[in-house]
């Protein structure tokens, strides 16, 4: 890799392909739209997953507190939507009008300062990319500055998460409490609840995953890339070669942590409701497992990594939700004792030396040579 | 806040949340002992430590229910009985999971988190599948009931002061246990130096083995303990397990005596401010205070002297 070259290889170009095809145009022809928004949601988690690939799986920093920032922007849009649908004509029923419903049924008379700001969108687009980056921030430079790292952050970033979401529960008559903030109607006057708005922010999901990709294969392929992998294999040899460690570390953890918040955003629009359910250990933890089983060491395989966790829950916890418990379990051991690159590891070693032979030889063949495993040698 | 109360009631009601604070205190220190010596001991994270725990409890559940069903002349005794079960059940169970799953992620830290979540998950159903997702409780013995009179605001249960004095017992055998016994010197030996010790004759795998065994083992314990002051519900392990993590660490991971001091710190912290705020906001200002400490000390109140 030389630094005239473009920083998207043809593999990537591919997988690219493959992933827009599957998302624009095969998913969409093929479910209905109570299907395709459950997608949807599940690529709002793929925005977390590709956050730890870089995280996790190229810097080498494990984070259990995703869920933090996935909330902060889901919440972030979360009270913007609110505050739009609670206007004082519409709230006339409450004994104070034209403040959130959930306030005014825990005798909160007047919305609090932290909500004030939330009225403008702009506001509120900002809040999501500079709040998550701001905690990431703190964080990030109190732990990796004094050279903690490891299963301390790990833990940290748990209590984080722990701690957010009783906050959350506890203070009801400014979150929501333990049901969220619900009740979501329109964005700007458009009503996001018809199947048109449905389909719509289905592609500006889709849209955007695709563009978080290419941002991503950018940072990888940069010299940042490539140091953050140095880092996570021999720390001190970067530090001595005169680098500074903790810097290379804040920021991916900063830039999964935005990542995290656009999901969370992306979240409450399609979804219509956020909740301290999507941020606690639980959910968090959880989302390291797609991470996971997508192969931590690719971004692609995150997002197929984090569909297929998401369809198998779905179906299992339809069928039999008492298998969905063990299923999800045994998946965490498998993942680590029996695969631990995941599904982009049997990829790599299976697949795609094919691929990169055919690359290689001809671009104008109709179909990749997917299964081929004697190729492989 | 403290306006509203004259002084004596003040000494009264600081007395009475502190005591509290002891019980909160003494299940912290039985759950934490046994994960510092899983985690700081071998470095293993054990994210199923919440579930060991609840088998010792549904172990004490069962052995409550035997006792009442066919032995109704020993149920007195039965929590004795049923505390060596627990310690059986869990340090078993421990050993096997050592041998099946964490043995092979020694090297893998970050993966062994991972994998006792998985294991966690699973038990968790397991439970859901076997006792049903309600919270069950013990019945306890009629020497275990009731309270002493301190004075006319202070009572003091009787259980309460068992689980104190049981931990207690369990400390200090834990203390001999490490620090006198030829295990725990070999233990030791283990984390400083695996090789060498290798080296010099140690089974190393048994002693990783046997280490993991006796954390579960302690697990279990504060199962059963647990059970006197709580009912057990499937979900019950896990709400103690961020609390037990943030305390190893808080202490030092490598030291017991600074697991038992923050044990100590937190849940007075927790417990003092529970009685003039929301118990959520208690729980979030001693939480927050603690990784707020620890952003500033990463190593913990009691720390080796090492440079990193």
């Amino acid at each position: 890799m030389t630094n005239g070259k473009f920083f998207l290889g043809r593999q990537e170009l591919l997988g690219l392909a493959i992933l827009a095809a599957l998302i624009f145009i095969v998913l969409p022809a093929s479910i209905d739209i109570f299907r395709l928004n459950l997608i949807g949601k599940y690529l709002t988690y793929a925005f977390v997953a590709i956050g730890l690939v870089l995280c996790w799986g190229m810097g080498g920093i494990l984070s259990l507190g995703q869920g933090v920032f996935f909330g902060i922007g889901g919440y972030c849009m979360a009270m913007f939507l609110k505050l739009e649908s609670s206007t004082p004509e519409a709230t006339k029923i409450q004994s104070t009008p034209g403040i959130p419903d959930f306030m005014d049924w825990n005798q909160i008379t007047e919305l609090p300062w932290f909500w004030v700001p939330f009225n403008s969108l702009a506001f509120t687009l900002i809040a999501i990319f500079v709040l998550p980056a701001f905690f990431a921030f703190i964080i990030g430079a109190a732990m990796f500055k004094r050279r903690v790292g490891g299963v301390y952050f790990a833990i940290i970033t748990q209590a984080i998460a722990a701690i957010l979401t009783i906050l959350i529960i506890g203070q009801q008559g400014y979150t929501g409490g333990v049901n969220g903030i619900t009740d979501l109607r329109t964005l700007l006057g458009w009503d996001i609840r018809t199947d048109s708005a449905k389909y719509v922010l289905y592609f500006l999901n889709g849209a955007l995953l695709i563009g978080v990709l290419i941002a991503c294969q950018f940072v990888l392929k940069s010299k940042l890339g490539r140091l953050l992998v140095a880092v996570r294999d021999k720390e001190d040899r970067v530090r001595f070669s005169g680098y500074d460690v903790a810097n290379f570390k804040i920021f991916v953890f900063c830039f999964a942590a935005v990542l995290s918040a656009i999901g969370g955003a992306m979240f409450t629009l399609q979804v219509g409701f956020m909740s301290p359910s999507f941020v606690g250990i639980v959910p968090s933890i959880e989302m390291v497992i797609y991470c996971a089983v997508g192969g931590r060491l690719s971004i692609f395989g995150a997002v197929y990594g984090t569909l297929l966790v998401n369809w198998a829950k779905t179906t299992f916890s339809e069928t039999f939700p008492e298998l969905w418990l063990f299923g999800l379990g045994a998946l965490f051991i498998a993942v680590v004792l029996v695969f631990p690159n995941g599904l982009s590891g049997l990829y790599r070693t299976n697949v795609a030396p094919a691929v990169d032979r055919w690359l290689g030889r001809s671009s104008t063949s109709a179909k990749p040579p997917l299964e081929d495993p004697q190729a492989a040698e | 806040m403290f306006a509203d109360y004259t002084w004596t009631e003040l000494g009264s009601i600081f007395a009475m949340q502190g005591f509290a604070g002891l019980i909160l205190f003494s299940v912290f220190v039985l759950m934490a002992l046994g994960l510092a010596i899983i985690f700081g001991q071998m470095g293993v994270i054990n994210m199923a430590h919440g579930e060991f725990m609840i088998l010792g409890a549904y172990v004490t559940y069962l052995c409550s229910n035997f006792f009442q069903a066919f032995l109704p002349g020993l149920f007195s005794i039965y929590f004795f009985i049923a505390m060596a079960l627990a310690f059986v059940a869990a340090g078993a169970l421990g050993a096997f999971v050592e041998w099946a799953l964490i043995r092979h992620l020694y090297k893998r830290p970050l993966d062994t988190l991972l994998a006792t979540w998985g294991l966690s998950l699973i038990m968790q159903q397991a439970y859901r599948s076997i006792f049903g997702a309600r919270e069950v409780g013990v019945t306890l013995p009629d020497w275990l009931l009731g309270s002493i009179a301190l004075t006319d605001i202070i009572e003091i249960p009787i259980n309460g002061l068992f689980v104190m004095a049981l931990t207690l017992v369990i400390a200090v055998g834990v203390y001999f246990l490490m620090f006198k016994s030829r295990m725990g010197m070999q233990t030791r030996a283990v984390v400083q130096n695996r090789v060498m010790a290798g080296a010099v004759g140690i089974n190393t795998e048994w002693v990783d083995r046997k280490t993991y065994a006796l954390g579960c083992g302690i697990a279990g314990i504060a199962g059963s303990a647990f059970t006197m002051i709580g009912s057990t519900g499937p979900t019950a392990g896990q709400l103690y397990i961020v609390d037990t993590f943030l305390i190893v660490v808080f202490g030092g991971a490598a030291s017991l005596l600074g697991t038992i001091a923050s044990s100590f710190a937190i849940s007075q912290a927790q417990s003092t401010m529970e009685f003039f705020l929301s118990g959520s906001m208690a729980k979030v200002l001693t939480l927050l205070t603690v990784v707020g400490i620890l952003m500033l000390r990463p190593e913990g109140l009691f720390s080796h002297k090492i440079r990193r």
